[in-house]
């Protein structure tokens, strides 16, 4: 998209599977949908990576990768923003109980980032637990002024 | 792509060359095999060259540190080599760019180990 060509609204919604390729698609769609939204490159990037996570988190410690379950995906932008909504059917987690991953005994975790990359990406993070089991994180993103 | 290794050797130095993009799955799962591998044939110099590495996740930032615990526990030492300004970028939001030995040039890399 040209530099200044206005953003176009436009809204996504999918069910995925729990397998890592519907990691890459819903990557590929948020990534896509910002693109075309005008988002520029290094939003793009920080995009893709939080959608990821979310897609990581919902896939293999939500359903764990369960075939009857699946993760619903609905992203939307407009008006300068940028809102993906991640939604999986597993068990859910106390997110107040999450391990915080720079405390210096957490340091040197091989898991446990996903969250906080994630937050560390966006500007606006909700993790909510729904009344029907499992987490729904949406993430914000704002488009910069670049 | 997912990920491709290349181990050489440069004096009693391995090095691995990593291309492409280590996220959960295949790509840190290979990953995690080549570092056992070297570690299992007594290897105590690891240099992960991640200069042709496009793209790394949580989950490719926690078998670096796996990979980083393994050799060290093993009396070996592991250090990185040309990180892009992405995987720069997420090592320092992690704070585990200070963990690491990091490198921008090869021999210089080799000359360290001790």
């Amino acid at each position: 998209m040209p530099e200044n060509s206005p953003s176009v609204g436009e809204t996504v919604e999918r069910s995925f599977d729990s397998t890592l390729e519907s990691v890459d698609r819903a990557e590929e769609l948020a990534s896509g949908l910002a693109g075309r939204a005008g988002f520029h490159e290094e939003d793009l990037l920080k995009i893709g990576m939080a959608v990821r996570e979310a897609m990581v988190n919902a896939v293999v410690h939500g359903n764990r990768y369960s075939a009857h379950k699946k993760v619903r995906f609905a992203a939307s932008s407009g008006a300068g923003r940028l809102t993906v909504k991640i939604a999986d059917q597993g068990e859910g987690f106390d997110v107040d109980r999450l391990p915080d991953p720079l405390a210096p005994d957490n340091l040197l975790r091989c898991s446990g980032r996903g969250i906080f990359l994630i937050r560390s990406f966006m500007e606006e993070v909700e993790i909510r637990r729904l009344e029907t089991g499992g987490i729904e994180l949406t993430l914000v993103k704002y488009q910069s002024a670049k | 792509m997912s990920v491709k290794l290349n181990t050489r050797q440069v004096g009693d130095v391995s090095v691995i060359d990593v291309t492409g993009r280590i996220t959960l799955g295949e790509g840190s799962s290979a990953l995690r095999d080549s570092l056992r591998e070297l570690v299992g044939k007594n290897q105590k110099k690891i240099l992960l060259n991640l200069g042709d590495v496009s793209y790394i996740d949580s989950s490719g930032i926690g078998e670096l540190v796996s990979g980083f615990t393994t050799v060290t526990n093993a009396g070996g030492q592991l250090k990185l080599l040309n990180l892009s300004k992405r995987v720069k970028d997420l090592l320092q939001i992690t704070k585990l760019y200070t963990v690491f030995d990091v490198h921008d040039d090869e021999a210089h890399a080799v000359r360290s180990f001790t």
